[in-house]
């Protein structure tokens, strides 16, 4: 592969793990922690929302963000055509970038 | 049957599955040794690396804590969590892609230092000992209790049957002993939790039981909500509501995410699978099954501290039943009778308090607590025991690793043959067994304490040396040699300080920015971070070759050869 699509793939890379980052900061350090006093004064069920993310939500996201992980990283190795088919085929043709 | 027999048999089966795996999983060459030949399927891994993970501090204290802790007992559940979101994005996938047997390795390699690689093999032998400490401990405890023989005792079987697969079967015994473990744990984990919301709440899924109404049998009303007004009428913290400074909770949590991120023996596990399509997956899966016993935790204490203030809050003394006396037996549960009227008094001023309950049994007095069949509480036991020794023999690899391979094989003795090198592996870590078993039976604090400060060395250690040397191409060793020194020494100092010199003034007034000492590895992370890059910034950038490596782990596709 050229250094050119070398160079976005690693870019769009790195936006996919900020942009889901983002997210996981958001959800635990936010919502677990920084505005966990706020979020209880709604209620559902026997839960406090915050107390609810801080104990279990957060952790549904996590397991959430990275499944779309997997899926995204899944997509963008065909895109650049380096799914594991021409892996296991040809690695040379991975040196010879 | 009674629950000391139900408890042999179990723990008598559990032990010859795990026996008769290292046996049909024997390692021949270091590779088989070191990483189980690299062709462990992404599921299998993703087992083994949640029993990796899920140590005694998982299983038997955290629930525990959580209990006694009520709502900061966050930091441990997202701490331990949403360390792997760090893993699985900024980690995993590259590391498998370097392809090499250990951490030091991908250290040395990148930073082109031996000096490097030897503090990575120092940080790593350091965090993994500390942490295995912790599971010889919880082993003990659950010994003692159940199978009632002393503590002592209870720790060297547990040493005699980590040393015996490990050594055998290395790298691939253990993957497929913790697949066997995961198993038993997570089994073991939910039944009780099952049994006890279906008995308090009528609903089968603990983690909706966990917001539900209690049943009339417990009083009704919704779980936190009496858990909350049980614990405002004894003069306890109300449970869903913090104590802690918000700093405070901000920083362990952080601590115990990077850590999670940095700890060696889990990190090797991303090793053990074919490609880095597989690494990724793998870590989805880990996370998943962690998840599942991760959720449930909460929700296990809140009702284990429900139905103890029930159970022993002006009762009887006489008429406790016998899980009581059993506890006290061990010195665990302790009752002072102040005003001797032979009743419990269990409230929170500590003046008036006659009973203290010691966190680590929580989980395994539950069952009991809520008077549930013989046979679960002896699956409660086997599952104990199987999170205990998957983490030691993940924990004892990565010293055995680094002393053989890291330290002798890459540094010092490049010329011993294979042969040699796995003869080394075992050796090490009979030796390893035996200071783990030592510190085990010595050790200070409780399980999950023992255990959260090789997370703050971990994470002010090794997570900022990986994650820069993947995405910082100009990174070189001069940087990541300060930045590991400073991150360590920092974290450590500040936690021995606190926890052995001088442990009278371990309160909030002399802390670092209102930062506990299980916290300050957040702290070590920036440090290490900032010196990193600042010493980077004046030294010269690292040789062409470096460069390199760092292009190729960063795309998938075949790793570099071994």
């Amino acid at each position: 592969m050229s250094d050119s699509s070398a160079n976005s793939y690693w870019k769009a890379n790195i936006r996919l793990v900020l942009s889901l980052l983002s997210v996981w900061f958001f959800i635990s350090f936010g919502c677990g922690i920084l505005f966990v006093d706020a979020l209880d004064t709604i209620r559902f069920g026997g839960f406090k929302l915050g107390f609810w993310i801080a104990q279990q939500g957060s952790i549904f996201v996590f397991v959430a963000l990275i499944l779309i992980y997997i899926r995204a990283m899944d997509k963008l190795d065909s895109k650049y055509d380096l799914d594991a088919s021409s892996e296991s085929a040809n690695p040379a043709q991975e040196e010879s970038q | 049957m009674s629950v000391q027999a139900w408890t042999y048999l179990f723990v008598f089966l559990s032990f010859s599955l795990y026996i008769g795996i290292a046996i049909w999983s024997r390692a021949g060459s270091t590779k088989e040794f070191y990483v189980a030949g690299g062709g462990v399927t992404p599921l299998a891994n993703g087992m083994a690396t949640a029993a990796d993970w899920m140590s005694a501090a998982s299983f038997i204290s955290m629930a525990g804590l959580i209990s006694f802790l009520g709502r900061d007992g966050t930091f441990y559940l997202m701490g331990w969590t949403g360390g792997y979101v760090l893993l699985a994005l900024l980690l995993a996938p590259y590391l498998r892609k370097f392809g090499k047997f250990t951490v030091p390795d991908f250290i040395g390699d990148r930073y082109y230092s031996q000096t490097a690689r030897l503090i990575a093999v120092f940080c790593a032998i350091s965090v993994s000992f500390v942490y295995v400490c912790g599971q010889m401990q919880g082993a003990g405890i659950v010994f003692s209790r159940f199978l009632e023989v002393d503590f002592t005792t209870g720790v060297l079987i547990g040493m005699t049957i980590v040393f015996f697969y490990a050594v055998l079967g290395g790298m691939k015994g253990i993957t497929y002993t913790q697949v066997a473990q995961y198993c038993v744990l997570i089994f073991a984990f939910m039944v009780p939790a099952i049994f006890i919301s279906i008995m308090m709440t009528g609903q089968a899924v603990p983690q909706i039981g966990f917001g539900s109404e209690l049943t009339e049998a417990y009083g009704g009303g919704y779980l936190l909500d009496r858990l909350d007004g049980l614990s405002e009428q004894l003069g306890f913290a109300t449970y869903t509501e913090g104590q802690r400074s918000t700093q405070d909770v901000f920083f362990i949590t952080a601590a115990l995410m990077f850590g999670t991120a940095g700890l060696p023996h889990v990190i090797i596990r991303f090793f053990t699978v074919p490609s880095v399509r597989d690494a990724r997956k793998s870590a989805g899966y880990a996370l998943v099954f962690i998840a599942i016993l991760y959720t449930t935790a909460p929700a296990v204490a809140a009702f284990a501290r429900t139905n103890l203030i029930n159970t022993v809050s002006n009762a009887e003394y006489a008429s406790m039943p016998e899980w009581f006396s059993k506890w006290e037996g061990t010195g665990l549960i302790t009752f002072d009778d102040k005003n001797n009227d032979g009743i419990i008094q269990y409230v929170g001023d500590p003046q008036t308090n006659e009973l203290n309950v010691n966190r680590d049994i929580m989980v395994l007095a539950n069952p009991e607590i809520a008077e549930l069949p013989a046979w679960v509480i002896a699956l409660v036991v086997a599952g104990a025991l199987a999170a205990a020794l998957s983490t030691a023999a993940g924990l004892l690899l990565v010293i055995s690793t680094s002393v053989a391979h890291d330290m002798l094989k890459r540094t010092f003795m490049p010329n011993i043959t294979e042969k040699q090198e796995l003869a080394c592996a075992r050796g090490s870590i009979f030796v390893a067994v035996l200071i783990a078993g030592y510190y085990g039976i010595n050790a200070p604090a409780y399980v999950a304490q023992v255990v959260a400060f090789a997370f703050g060395l971990a994470a002010a250690s090794f997570f900022p040396a990986i994650v820069l040397g993947i995405f910082q191409k100009r990174m070189n060793k001069e940087g990541a040699i300060a930045g590991m020194v400073v991150g360590f020494t920092f974290t450590a100092a500040y936690i021995i300080y606190f926890k052995i010199i001088n442990p009278a003034a371990d309160s909030a007034d002399n802390w670092f920015f209102g930062i506990s000492p299980e916290g300050i590895g957040s702290l070590g992370t920036v440090a290490n971070l900032a010196v990193a890059l600042a010493v980077a910034k004046f030294t010269p950038e690292p040789p062409a070759e470096v460069q390199e490596i760092v292009e190729n782990i960063r795309l998938p596709g075949e790793a570099i050869p071994r």
